[in-house]
């Protein structure tokens, strides 16, 4: 059964069944693989992508569900990695083995796109939907916390 | 603005499996254009002409590095291309890294001497061979130049890819050719740490910046023109037989394409196998799962459906009573000493299986035809599936390439079921004559990792008139699989056998009990769980003997360097007391892990109703000597979540000789909220050894969590997860 989704602001004509998750037709169906499979059932946020800017898990959403709304995923944050999430995600050297990074930054953008200057309590309730394996929570914080200040400065400057 | 496509999932395929080169990074540069990785069938990068295995130079004087060592976040292609960069004397942005070919390595006489990346020791130890082929790379350099110049190779100089003698000077590009053919009379020496320019840098990773925009690529990531996709249900019960299964059940439904069992080999348990149990293949991995899961299956659990935590804790009580093979003794026997003492301390500790829950769940990809066998394995060997695929499917290790793409996480040796899964894929593969990729689901993960053991020890010292111990003696109780020897005595000894602590008399004692849960290493085997349980015994004792925990430290390791200078240091900047009001603590810990003293202090607050509050981690370690503080910081503070997440919130549950949480719901570890702030120092002695940085952040940090607890409530907890105990307090 075909339906269309609009991905990262190009439309795609997808050849699955309807209740497919948005995950697998991302990176089986559309091949956008920056978008990971971590748990399946919405605990570990590595599939967080943007769905009419809200951050969802995209393992349990169901790709019909999606039709219609814009869906934005890591590889479409941006076209160079200039979104102050991911600046700051360099500058404070974040990512480790990197799996889980692209649902962290998807989360991390869609709390700043919000809240311009979240608290350490909204930071947390915020990304508390994200493993991390490798520990990197404490550089997260940083880095929100760098954002912001990009966001700040570049807002600023205008 | 939108644009209309329509992309059919061959044709993507297609265009990902033509794009893109090899794994190409370069450094770190804000703002650049992040090298695009995309995995794809092994080619020995061409660019550049060859001075070693190592190393190519381009006309434009980029150096390429060849790293064999799998990048898990640790920092390989980046500690590597350092210490080639800082010997062959390149601009560092000039430097890029590639991922090695293993297929030249396995059968062109193992060029690149070690390509696991396990045990934290690919900078403590392997440092001298691969600085010696970038000194050696530099040397011939000179001799050509020298050799050009009709003069002496000592009168070249070679610096930042300019090699000069008086007037004259050219690029290292021009005598790469010339270089590659030299043959040096003698290898250089590699330099040592006073002569170095790079190493000891704060050093950004080089593939951090493919690491925020989705673009590196992982095994999970591979797509390969006709791939079909796998999803597998092994015995829940390891060793279990897969009794029946009906593909018929589902063998219509859309994309479906067959079921394959596999058979776990006879005989050949101990070995990183494949368990019984069958796949199901289709065109998409969703439909190969939703089938899985819709197919009737039926298993025959065996011997081990009884086997419990609760059945091992009985068995470990038992062997408490039971005189178990020597580990380590110094002195008189302790235990005549402990039984006539008049101050005695007993106490018992145990830590439960854990699991490696790597976030990129096990999967490979394999691709077998007449002509070749091309692997995408998450092992932290790429050269081990060469071997292992060779034997299985009895080929000559000349036709397999080995793909290596960024692991998800690793934390430990051969673990997780990296070996199983490559060997799945393979089968699978074999038997269809087209590329394959099996994923794990969550739980077929949690439930077939290969799990870090269980352990119970029962410890015991007597004090003398000083307060200080005396006696010592501890027995410990592991559930290794099958007691392998291979995986027990090191694991079983690490940080008590060997502990620093001076008690005139003492003896460690294990059990290596059989157990069918198939265990392997897992980050920082054995220290971590030993380490919770010696350093809070340490307290237990300095405490019963009227010390302060941090003294009682600097006095039982009088004389040992390394340990004292870390404990100064970690004295320095915590401000370490027992003098805090109730409901707040600081603890600390210390143990020697990987060859590297690693100490941590915690600040913690506890409600009365028991809310544990971690407010501060601080880090010291000595690990002789340090290339890149940045990255090391980033390892000890990751290394101190990951102990943390399993001593805090971990704990496999064990019932019917499976595991009953095997995904994130119920198997519970760290998350943002309670992740402390860490701080990290380095104490270095500097004086001849080195000592590994990716493991030694975990062991200390939840002894020094617990002992800071107990300083809070007055509650020592001697199990974890810490999360299932009433902290409360009044």
């Amino acid at each position: 059964m075909a339906f269309s989704l609009s991905i990262n602001g190009t439309v795609y004509e997808i050849d699955a069944e309807p209740e497919t998750p948005l995950l697998w037709v991302l990176r089986d169906n559309v091949g956008l693989t920056g978008t990971k499979f971590g748990c399946g059932i919405a605990q570990c946020g590595v599939c967080t992508v943007h769905l009419d800017g809200q951050p969802i898990r995209s393992c349990i959403t169901p790709a019909s569900g999606a039709v219609g709304r814009e869906i934005t995923t890591i590889e479409g944050l941006s076209e160079d990695s200039s979104h102050p999430v991911q600046q700051a995600w360099i500058e404070n050297s974040v990512p480790q083995c990197g799996y889980c990074q692209s649902g962290q930054i998807m989360s991390a953008a869609a709390l700043l796109s919000r809240t311009a200057e979240p608290t350490d309590n909204e930071i947390d309730a915020a990304m508390a939907g994200n493993l991390c394996r490798c520990g990197t929570y404490p550089r997260i914080r940083k880095a929100i916390n760098r954002a912001v200040d990009i966001m700040q400065n570049s807002k600023a400057s205008l | 603005m939108n644009s209309q496509m329509k992309l059919s999932r061959r044709t993507f395929i297609r265009t990902m499996a033509g794009a893109g080169g090899g794994l190409v990074l370069g450094f770190y540069l804000p703002g650049a254009t992040a090298a695009v990785v995309a995995p794809k069938p092994w080619t020995t990068p061409t660019d550049g002409t060859e001075i070693n295995a190592w190393l190519t130079i381009d006309l434009d004087g980029t150096v390429t590095v060849r790293v064999p060592h799998t990048e898990q976040g640790q920092g390989a292609l980046t500690s590597v291309s350092m210490m080639i960069a800082e010997e062959l004397d390149v601009a560092w942005n000039k430097v890029q890294a590639v991922f090695a070919d293993m297929n030249r390595h396995v059968n062109h006489g193992q060029e690149y001497i070690v390509t696991t990346t396990h045990g934290s020791q690919l900078v403590r130890l392997q440092h001298p061979h691969i600085m010696q082929a970038g000194a050696s790379a530099r040397e011939r350099l000179k001799a050509a130049a020298a050799a050009s110049w009709a003069i002496n190779p000592s009168q070249v100089i070679a610096k930042q890819g300019v090699l000069s003698a008086g007037s004259r000077s050219a690029d290292y590009s021009e005598f790469v050719t010339a270089a590659a053919e030299i043959s040096l009379a003698e290898e250089p020496t590699i330099k040592t740490p006073d002569q170095w320019w790079l190493l000891g840098t704060p050093t950004p990773r080089l593939e951090v910046p493919v690491k925020v925009n989705g673009s590196a690529a992982y095994c999970i990531d591979t797509q390969l023109d006709g791939m079909v996709y796998a999803a597998v249900k092994c015995c829940p019960v390891p060793w279990g037989k897969l009794k029946s299964f009906d593909f018929d059940a589902v063998k219509d439904r859309a994309g479906i394409v067959t079921a394959i069992e596999f058979k776990a080999t006879d005989g050949d348990t101990a070995t990183w196998d494949m368990q019984n149990g069958v796949a199901v293949v289709a065109d998409t991995w969703y439909r190969a799962k939703t089938a899985l899961d819709l197919m009737p299956i039926e298993w025959d659990f065996g011997p081990n459906a009884g086997v419990s935590n609760a059945t091992q804790a009985a068995e470990a009580q038992r062997l408490f009573n039971v005189e178990g093979d020597l580990s380590n003794e110094v002195g008189a026997n302790p235990i005549p000493m402990i039984e006539a003492s008049e101050q005695v301390i007993r106490a018992e500790y145990h830590r439960p299986y854990e699991t490696h829950a790597r976030m990129e769940p096990i999967n490979a990809t394999v691709s077998v035809t007449d002509e070749r066998i091309d692997v995408w394995s998450p092992t932290q060997d790429q050269a081990a599936p060469i071997r292992y695929v060779s034997e299985q499917l009895n080929r000559d290790p000349k036709e397999i390439y080995v793909n290596t793409a960024f692991l998800g996480g690793a934390f430990g040796g051969n673990g997780g079921g990296a070996t199983a899964v490559t060997k799945q894929a393979a089968e699978i593969s074999n038997q269809l004559r087209r590329p394959v990729k099996v994923i794990w689901s969550r739980e077929e993960d949690i439930t077939h990792d290969k799990q870090r053991p269980p352990v119970y020890t029962q410890l015991q010292a007597a004090l003398s008139v000083n307060g200080l111990p005396e006696a010592f003696f501890s027995r410990a109780v592991w559930f290794s699989h099958e007691g392998v020897e291979s995986h027990g005595p090191a694991t079983a000894d690490e940080a008590i056998g060997n502990m620093p602590y001076q008690v005139p008399n003492r003896r460690h004692e294990r059990h290596n009990s059989a157990a069918h849960i198939p265990t392997a290493t897992h980050r920082a085997p054995g220290v971590n769980q030993n380490g919770f349980i010696i350093e809070q015994f340490a307290d237990e004792m300095a405490l019963a003997g009227g010390w302060d925990p941090l003294e009682w430290r600097l006095q039982m390791t009088k004389g040992l360097e390394p340990w004292q200078r870390v404990l100064l240091k970690l004295k320095e900047i915590s401000g370490f007391t027992t003098d805090l009001p109730k409901g707040e603590g600081m603890g600390i810990a210390i143990i020697n892990d990987h060859g590297s003293i690693c100490g941590a202090c915690a600040t913690v607050t506890v409600s009365q109703r028991g809310q544990l509050n971690l407010e501060k981690l601080q880090i010291v370690i000595n690990s002789g000597y340090l290339i890149n503080e940045l990255n090391a910081s980033e390892q000890l503070e990751g290394a101190a979540c990951w102990e943390l997440s399993h001593a805090l919130y971990g704990g496999l549950n064990f019932s019917n000789g499976q595991f009953t949480n095997t995904n994130f719901d119920t198997y519970n570890l760290m998350r943002m909220p309670q992740a402390p702030e860490i701080e990290t120092h380095f104490a270095l002695s500097q004086d001849g050894w080195w000592g590994g940085m990716g493991e030694p952040g975990g062991p200390p940090s939840p002894a020094a969590v617990a002992n800071a607890i107990f300083f809070a409530t007055g509650k020592r907890i001697r199990s974890t997860p810490l999360s299932k105990h009433d902290l409360s307090w009044s």
